[in-house]
Formats: structure tokens, sequence, C-alpha cells
């Protein structure tokens, strides 16, 4: 049976502003089937998102939602899950709002492991503003502002979370759209800050200058890097050159929460008085 | 026994025209007419959702019993 989407959002909000093929498109219909297999209530949930195309999905869905500034979408969603600790916060935007403007919110979000979950909508560049390259534009590819190649090498959004001290992280692709609302699932119900990265397409800004003729190019170019964890395993270094893990890339349950470490400071606090 | 055919939906008003619907389908069923999606081939289709689960604009419906 054809899965009731229409539930979860805002009634008169479709078509959507994004271009066509974009893949956030596919990665807002994972998230509304994981909050359906959570069976989320539209009460108890805040969609926090900062400013870029992938930062307009909580306009769709029928939640709490909050809009904030451009990469402190991170700051805000502390705000809220510090006032309402009972709340799933889950904070959604790109690459270019995560770890660039944002990336200083980002990992001390990380290094404090706040019950959040954090979906990043990697497309390689900021689609909205014009095709600006990001801090995850692979180097010598185009944009609009390195129309020579980009010297920079780019991040790696996983590890960079693991490092920074997330307790979960996920990696996914939006041509593999099953598996997308399975990893959200996951990160949703896991204690501390889960990051889910899924890798994107662009294709009016950064498809149209690197060369890909099509959507379906960009696609299948997201099913050739993409390999399993568990497959990976199997292959050599060689193998795996240019490739791209997905899945679940890492999680820690032995790491304390921060809602309930802030709990603890608040009962020393009163006891004192 | 006979094979029941799913009622395939597209919703024009949504459709933008990106071809993955068409691209990603296994058995053919769908093609561009125009600018929007729309079925080719009913009877081909063999309810594997794919073209509604990838569709990003939320314009198809496979609507099976």
């Amino acid at each position: 049976m054809a899965f009731d989407y229409e539930k979860f959002l805002r009634p008169g909000k479709l078509p959507h502003i994004w271009c066509p093929g974009c893949g956030h498109g596919i990665v807002m219909k994972g998230l509304i089937r994981a909050m359906d297999t959570l069976k989320l209530k539209k009460e108890e949930t805040a969609l926090v998102s900062g400013i870029g195309c992938a930062s307009r999905l909580p306009g769709y869905i029928d939640c709490c939602t909050l809009h904030t500034a451009h990469g402190r979408a991170a700051a805000f969603a502390t705000g809220v899950k510090l006032a309402k600790p009972e709340m799933n916060v889950i904070l959604v935007g790109g690459d270019g709002d995560g770890t660039a403007i944002g990336g200083n919110h980002f990992i001390h979000a990380c290094r404090r492991n706040i019950d959040m979950t954090y979906i990043i909508m990697n497309n390689y560049i900021y689609g909205m503003t014009g095709g600006q390259f990001s801090p995850c534009t692979p180097t010598g590819h185009k944009a609009s502002t390195t129309p020579y190649g980009n010297p920079d090498p780019g991040f790696d959004i996983a590890k960079l979370a693991i490092g920074a001290g997330a307790t979960f992280v996920a990696r996914g692709t939006a041509f593999h759209a099953n598996q997308i609302d399975k990893l959200i699932v996951e990160a949703i119900q896991h204690k501390g800050f889960s990051v889910v990265e899924i890798l994107d397409d662009c294709p009016t800004t950064y498809g149209r200058r690197n060369k890909y003729k099509s959507v379906i190019e960009m696609m299948n170019r997201l099913k050739e890097v993409a390999v399993p964890v568990k497959a990976a395993e199997k292959m050599t270094a060689e193998q795996l050159q240019g490739k791209v893990l997905t899945g679940v890339l890492y999680k820690d349950d032995s790491k304390p929460e921060y809602t309930a470490e802030y709990a603890k400071v608040i009962e020393r606090a009163t006891a004192a008085k | 026994m006979e094979k029941t055919l799913p009622k395939i939906e597209i919703i024009e008003k949504y459709c933008k025209g990106c071809h993955i619907c068409v691209e990603f389908c296994p058995k053919d069923v769908l093609e561009m007419k125009g600018f929007y999606a729309s079925v080719k081939n009913l009877e081909a289709c063999i309810k594997c959702m794919q073209c509604e689960l990838r569709c990003p604009d939320f314009a198809i419906k496979v609507i099976t019993e």
C-alpha cells in the first residue's frame, strides 16, 4: 500500500522548493518514514534547522519546527533540549550550514553528547546561495567560487563527528533510499548525540559545473562510491580507494548524556542553597 | 491466479520531470510524456514501489490492494 506521507506534511506546502532531481526530497521522505516507525508525536518532536536548501525541510513537516540563523541549528536545538528534555530534537541541515558556518556549534554539540539527532545532507556545495564551494567539496572539483578547481581537501563529516565526540555516527546516500529511514530510526533511538550524514546530489549548482550529464548519473555515482561497512571489512585498502563507507560507522553507549548530567548539576545547586 | 494490477497515481502538480522514476523502474513501466512522468506499461508492474520510494517530489503513489 502506498505510504501516506501527507499526514506528516503541512497542507498546501507542496510542491517543495527543491530543484528537479534534488535528493533532499528523498531524505525528507526517509525522515517521515522514520517518524512513522517510531510513532513520534507531533507535539513531542522538534525539527530544528539553520539556513540553506536542506534547512527548508522543517517547513514542510507538521510538528514543532524552528528555522534559525545560519549554522546555529545546534545552538538553538541545545536550548530546546535543555528546556524540554522529553522532546525528540532532530536537526537538519546541509554540509555548508553544518560544517562551515555552523562548524563550531557542530563540534561542540558532538563533544557535549546531548541527546539529539543531526541529519546532515551533504551535497558537496552551497546550493541556495549560488554554488560556492563548501568544506565538503572534493579537491579539484568546480564551484562558482573555484572555477579552476577547488584546491582544498574536503571534510569527512563522519570522521569529524567521531573525533569531536559524537556517540552515534552513520552514513547513507540518497540513492539507497530504503536505508535512510533505518539509519534515522537507529539514530533517534540512540541516547546521545547522533549524526547521520546523507550523501546527496545537487544537479543544479554542483552537477552542472562538474560535467555530470544528468540527475541519474549523479545518483549512479552515489551507488558506485558507497560501500557498506560489512562489505568493506573484506576489501583491501586498494579496493577501497575512492569509496565511501555507509551504514552505522560508530556507536558508543558508555558516554554520559548531557541533559542527564545537567539535571545532576541542578540537583547539586539546589541542595547547596 | 490472476495478477492484480496496482494503480499508479502521478500527481502532475508535484512532478518536476527529473526522470528518477523512469530510470530506476526495473520493469520499464514509466515513461516521460512531455514534461511529466506517465504510465507506459502498467501490465509489467511488479509493485516493487521503487518509483514511490525514490520520487523526491511526493508525486507518485503506487496503490495496491
